[in-house]
């Protein structure tokens, strides 16, 4: 009963009409159970969460209904990036609610809706939503990705604006 | 440090936060029109209208032609480019991570089966 067929074999990303959400799912040649550890697991989820180029630190982690997590992320030239949040409920191999701020911008914050579901034959498939305050806050945070890399886009409307102003 | 251009960011994002302003420019995107034109479906005033536009203008989402007396307002595609853009580097950077996390699951499950065990051609 294998099948190497996937629906989602690479992370899809919806981003929401009606609510400022992000839907991204994804499947895994694995078991539930095993990706539930791997974001519930402080030690198992800094060596995935954050880019090559990062390195990433756990500082809090109590991994339970208000308990709270933390974890920075630091570039080669040492900028850091913290971000923290809550856990509101966690129920083994199928769901993980917690909030999640960038500490940079401290009065955003987005409510993570994260499921798991089994597939059979050892794999899974979990949906990740992320809930914003406004369509403005989600847009952003799809914009910037949250850390690195974003520079050149930034140039590009900074130069677009810059034309436009001077047209005045 | 920091992003540069953050306010002009912000601006974009403002200015398509409102529903009135999306649904305009969702209708420039298929023709330019005039405030006259814009107005039209709405319950609205046109200098209401031309506050709109006006806060798209100064996002630098709508340029209007300065000859011309009914002065058409034109969607700058551009910028709508880059959010594209943005969404696709945003999927990127997400199945990256994934990626990372299928080789520690890989590698996890190697830890956990026993290095004497081999349970067979299961992929």
């Amino acid at each position: 009963m294998t099948s190497n067929t996937t629906t989602h074999p690479e992370t899809e990303i919806v981003a929401d009409d009606t609510v400022p959400a992000v839907r991204m799912t994804r499947e895994f040649n694995a078991p539930v159970s095993s990706v539930f550890r791997a974001h519930t697991d402080p030690a198992l989820y800094a060596r995935w969460i954050g880019p090559h180029e990062l390195t990433t630190t756990i500082g809090e982690w109590d991994c339970r209904t208000g308990g709270e997590w933390s974890y920075s992320s630091t570039d080669a030239d040492g900028n850091a990036y913290d971000f923290f949040g809550s856990f509101h409920e966690v129920r083994p191999n199928e769901l993980v609610v917690q909030t999640f701020t960038y500490a940079g911008f401290p009065d955003g914050v987005s409510l993570e809706r994260l499921t798991f579901q089994d597939l059979g034959s050892g794999r899974c498939r979990i949906v990740a939503v992320s809930l914003l305050d406004s369509f403005e806050s989600r847009d952003m945070m799809i914009a910037s990705g949250m850390e690195i890399g974003i520079k050149e886009g930034y140039e590009k409307l900074d130069d677009l604006l810059a034309a436009e102003d001077s047209t005045d | 440090m920091g992003l540069p251009a953050e306010d002009g960011l912000s601006r974009v994002f403002a200015a398509l936060a409102d529903p009135t302003r999306r649904d305009i420019v969702v209708r420039l995107a298929t023709a330019d029109a005039t405030v006259n034109e814009l107005a039209e479906p709405y319950d609205v005033s046109l200098q209401a209208v031309s506050k709109h536009l006006k806060v798209l203008e100064d996002a630098g989402l709508v340029t209007r032609s300065r000859d011309a007396q009914r002065r058409p307002a034109h969607l700058e595609a551009e910028v709508f480019d880059l959010m594209k853009k943005w969404i696709e580097r945003y999927q990127r950077q997400a199945e990256a991570r994934y990626v990372r996390l299928d080789q520690l699951l890989t590698e996890l499950d190697e830890e956990d089966t026993p290095s004497t065990g081999n349970e067979g051609a299961t992929t």
